[in-house]
């Protein structure tokens, strides 16, 4: 029995203490550092102090990009699952045999540099771009539109296309996982299509729908590509302003206090997500 | 004189293959039908094809002298219980019990009263506020029963429903299974490949082999008249015995018995429980023979005894452990059986 | 219900107009002398081809990401199986924590993941380089390496463990003979995952680079000084490679039926 429990505090030890030293030690560090502060000189001072959290709470900036974040993060959610969920369920139910290729390819664009992407929606977007010229060509506009590139527009429409494939695939598995035999025996029972759909369908994918927009939700909120390729200054994101701390506007104290508040309010909303997702799990 | 059920020519094949080749079948009203057969037999295919699930390829389906294949499956007032009762895991007992009358926009208090005794007559009545995942396969059963009968269907299909369950529930649901359904007075059509469950419920059997009917009766009729040699060892057990008929006389090797059948060969089927010592049969007509006892199952009630006699195994089904001699029959138990 | 199929369809070629339309424009600019300008485009060129394959500084770049790339496939997967191999097969006190705290990064910024090990990079006294951002990706990446193998382990046959146990196999044995054999086609097929958003991370490479660039850091330095159609043609270049990769992949997941696409199952274990 001793060799047993010997092998297994091999193989958990090497994770364990790389996750220690990689994980959980930087978390740490940056918990600390969020309570520090900068000197005359721009050197850190060791010395315990809420001032950056008390910056962060009297300084409406931050509120207003954080509310500025979740909102386009909000926005990337709803139009991902009205292209995303009418997709799953042609998937799921019209595909047929195309099925495990059409599977395919909504996985295939997952795999294709973000930065290619994101690269694409600038080349559609600009002024010179395939948008504004083809309007233009079919007199549909006279002049470019400004408002298509450096605006929330272009983020949101960037970050829908990035993160739709993630909608898309847990509601596919959710709508996988209903037994036929429940849609027969509402149809049989006398339900058409819609009351169909309405009532057995749609209830029992939600928990996919739950985990799916979950995700696209917290990758869109701390995305900082998007805002600084396709994003004006009306579009900084909340993930910007960290960046710009560790960067050009030297402040890492205070920039690791707003990754703190990020951190805090990530894995609260993924807390209460799952929690909700158990229950309808559960049902 | 219209029937209320009518299977006319109804055939489905699915591609090269031939599941149903042309049945035709009356069925009346308040009966408990069964359609009988091994997997493969076209029976789930037949029921399907009634629900409305699968279209058939030729033939057509009348309901009350109305075209009932011409309906899609929500509009036809025919209910189904599946196999694996296909409960809504996201809806309680009652709100499952009470969906068919939800879509069709019952009101609330018609809808309520009658769930509530739909629950009553299947005894899940202090389960309402249940979820599926919290009952018994057995009560889940029963609800998937209440869930359909509620909506007082013309029809009521069983795909299985009982298979599920382990032998001694099996046996109380049927008991159950047939009072309910002479308590509602709707036709039950009944699909089972378990042929002493066939037996026990039903007011008439339809064999289905290969996707054909191989005989149609009431339980007592095909079981002590079995049509074919397929019909005679699906229902219980037989003994499949040949001989040849020359002038009125059939010749089975170990004995022979006078036969009203034309000369040539001919297979008879004799059921075990028909062979008895001969030192206990009586009757008219018996057909003694001499055969050795090669082995023997006891089976509590009775045992099971294989009897060697002229170069035939025989199997015989005593009460009580005899004690030598010989094997009797009546004559009449020796049923000719069509050759196919 | 007939017509309700055909508008299922054509929303179905919307949604799926909408993941490809970039990449088919990207495609088609690359071959354009105009660059980005006009539509519909014409003169068609492989100049920017050309252009493409005489950067040096570009090509450079693609060799430092394979690099970081090779090395975060090697370290995640040796510190992801045993962390999926714990997960799934042991209890020990503090597993949910672990469990949480492997897949955060999954969920937790880029950003965040990276600044937090700048710190730690910065307070031990070390210098950012290639061997920073490695092990930056490498602590990011467990979590996709983790997630896979876990999913693959779940779906193996327990009892062929239990049968190679029953016939005298030690643990390390059956972990050689049985499980890895059995778990070949999973592991490739993750390989190639993390290689793919290796070459292709940003967020947390932002903050751990030295003096020298991976490629996303090079075309994204490229792009902050103005845009040159020579980007469509790298992107064009790196679609294809991606196209390539996620074939061999799905290819490789399919032969060992082991199923599961993707890291998005984690979250929700």
């Amino acid at each position: 029995m001793g060799r047993s429990r010997l092998s297994a505090w091999l193989v958990t030890l090497p994770p364990f203490a790389w996750i220690a030293l990689f994980l959980f030690v930087p978390y740490c560090l940056l918990f600390c550092y969020s309570f520090w502060s900068l000197d005359a000189n721009q050197q850190v001072l060791h010395h315990a102090t809420f001032a950056n959290y008390l910056h962060l709470a009297t300084t409406p900036l931050y509120l207003t990009v954080i509310l500025r974040s979740m909102r386009i993060a909000f926005s990337v959610v709803l139009l991902s699952l009205a292209i995303g969920y009418p997709l799953a369920c042609f998937l799921v139910f019209q595909a047929g045999k195309y099925r495990q290729m059409l599977y395919q390819a909504v996985i295939i664009p997952l795999w294709i540099s973000y930065l290619v992407r994101a690269y694409a929606w600038k080349v559609i977007f600009g002024n010179e771009g395939v948008m504004n010229t083809l309007l233009q060509w079919c007199h549909a506009t006279s002049h470019p539109l400004g408002f298509l590139l450096y605006s929330p527009f272009a983020v949101i429409v960037t970050l829908t296309h990035i993160y739709a494939p993630f909608v898309v695939l847990p509601v596919v598995a959710s709508l996988e996982k209903i037994p036929p035999e429940l849609l027969e025996s509402s149809s049989d029972l006398g339900a058409n299509a819609w009351q169909t759909f309405a009532r057995v369908i749609l209830p029992l994918s939600l928990p996919g729908v739950l985990s799916g927009a979950t995700f696209a939700f917290l990758l869109s909120f701390g995305d900082f590509l998007a805002p600084l390729l396709l994003g004006g200054p009306s579009s900084v994101m909340i993930a910007n302003i960290v960046a710009n701390l560790f960067g050009a506007d030297y402040n890492w104290p205070l920039g690791a206090a707003v990754a703190v508040l990020i951190l805090a309010m990530v894995l609260t909303i993924l807390t209460l997500t799952q929690k909700l997702e158990r229950r309808w799990r559960a049902a | 004189m219209s029937s209320f059920l009518r299977l006319e020519g109804v055939g489905k094949r699915f591609g090269e293959h031939t599941v149903l080749e042309s049945i035709s079948l009356d069925v009346e009203q308040g009966e408990f039908l069964t359609l009988l057969g091994e997997s493969g037999s076209g029976k789930t295919t037949l029921l399907r094809i009634l629900a409305g699930f699968e279209e058939p390829t030729s033939g057509r389906v009348l309901l009350d002298d109305q075209r009932l294949d011409a309906l899609p499956a929500h509009r036809r007032p025919i209910h189904t219980v599946f196999q694996s009762y296909a409960l809504f895991p996201h809806m309680n007992v009652f709100n499952n019990v009470a969906y068919g009358l939800r879509v069709r926009g019952c009101p609330r208090g018609e809808m309520t009263s009658r769930v509530q005794e739909a629950l009553a007559k299947v005894r899940m009545d202090r389960f309402a506020t249940h979820f599926p995942r919290q009952i018994s396969g057995g009560q889940k059963q029963r609800v998937a029963l209440a869930r359909a009968l509620v909506n007082r269907p013309r029809l009521l299909l069983l795909d299985e429903p009982l298979s599920a369950l382990d032998a001694n529930l099996r046996v109380e649901m049927q008991r159950e299974l047939k009072l309910l359904q002479r308590e509602v007075g709707i036709t039950f059509i009944f699909v089972t490949h378990d042929q002493s469950e066939a037996l026990a419920i039903s007011d008439r059997v339809v064999l289905l082999h290969h996707g054909k009917v191989e005989q149609c009766g009431s339980p007592r009729t095909i079981y002590s008249t079995p049509r074919t040699p397929y019909a005679a060892s699906f229902l219980g057990k037989s003994n499949l015995i040949t001989g040849t008929v020359r002038q009125g006389v059939a010749d089975c090797g170990a004995f022979s018995v006078p036969a009203n059948l034309p000369d040539g060969p001919v297979t008879f089927s004799l059921r075990p429980e028909c062979i008895v010592p001969a030192t206990e049969a009586t009757g008219e007509h018996l057909v003694p023979f001499a055969a050795e006892v090669v082995a023997e199952q006891f089976h509590g009630a009775d045992s099971l005894l294989t009897l060697r006699c002229a170069g035939m195994e025989l199997s015989a089904r005593v009460a009580a452990l005899h004690n030598g001699g010989g094997f009797a029959f009546r004559a009449h138990d020796l049923v000719p059986l069509e050759q196919e | 219900m007939r017509a309700g199929r055909t508008f299922a369809t054509a929303y179905a070629s919307l949604a799926y107009g909408f993941l490809y339309l970039p990449i088919v424009v990207l495609v088609v600019y690359s071959f354009n002398r105009d660059g980005v300008g006009g539509f519909p485009p014409q003169h068609w060129t492989l100049d920017w081809y050309r252009t493409l394959f005489a950067d040096s500084a570009m090509w450079t770049a693609v060799g430092n990401s394979a690099i970081v790339a090779f090395s975060t496939v090697v370290l995640s997967m040796l510190i992801g199986f045993p962390a999926a191999y714990a997960l799934d097969r042991y209890a020990f006190p503090g597993k949910g924590a672990f469990q949480r705290l492997v897949l955060l990064p999954l969920i937790v910024p880029g950003v965040i993941t990276g600044i937090s090990l700048l710190l730690l990079t910065v307070s031990s006294g070390f210098h950012l380089s290639l061997v920073t951002v490695i092990l930056g990706h490498s602590t990011a990446l467990t979590a996709v390496a983790t997630t896979e193998i876990f999913a693959g382990l779940a779906k193996l046959d327990r009892s062929l463990e239990e049968a190679s146990a029953d016939l005298g196999a030690s643990r390390l044995q059956t972990l050689v003979r049985i499980i890895l054999p059995g778990l070949r086609t999973s592991l490739l097929g993750t390989a190639l995952l993390i290689f793919t958003l290796s070459m292709d991370e940003i967020a947390v490479t932002f903050f751990l680079i030295g003096r020298e660039n991976t490629l996303p850091l090079e075309i994204w330095s490229r792009l902050r000084r103005g845009a040159t159609p020579e980007m469509n043609a790298i992107a064009t270049l790196i679609f294809l490679f991606s196209v390539v990769t996620i074939f061999l992949s799905q290819w490789l997941m399919t032969r060992g039926q082991t199923g599961t696409s993707f890291v998005q199952e984690g979250i929700t274990t």
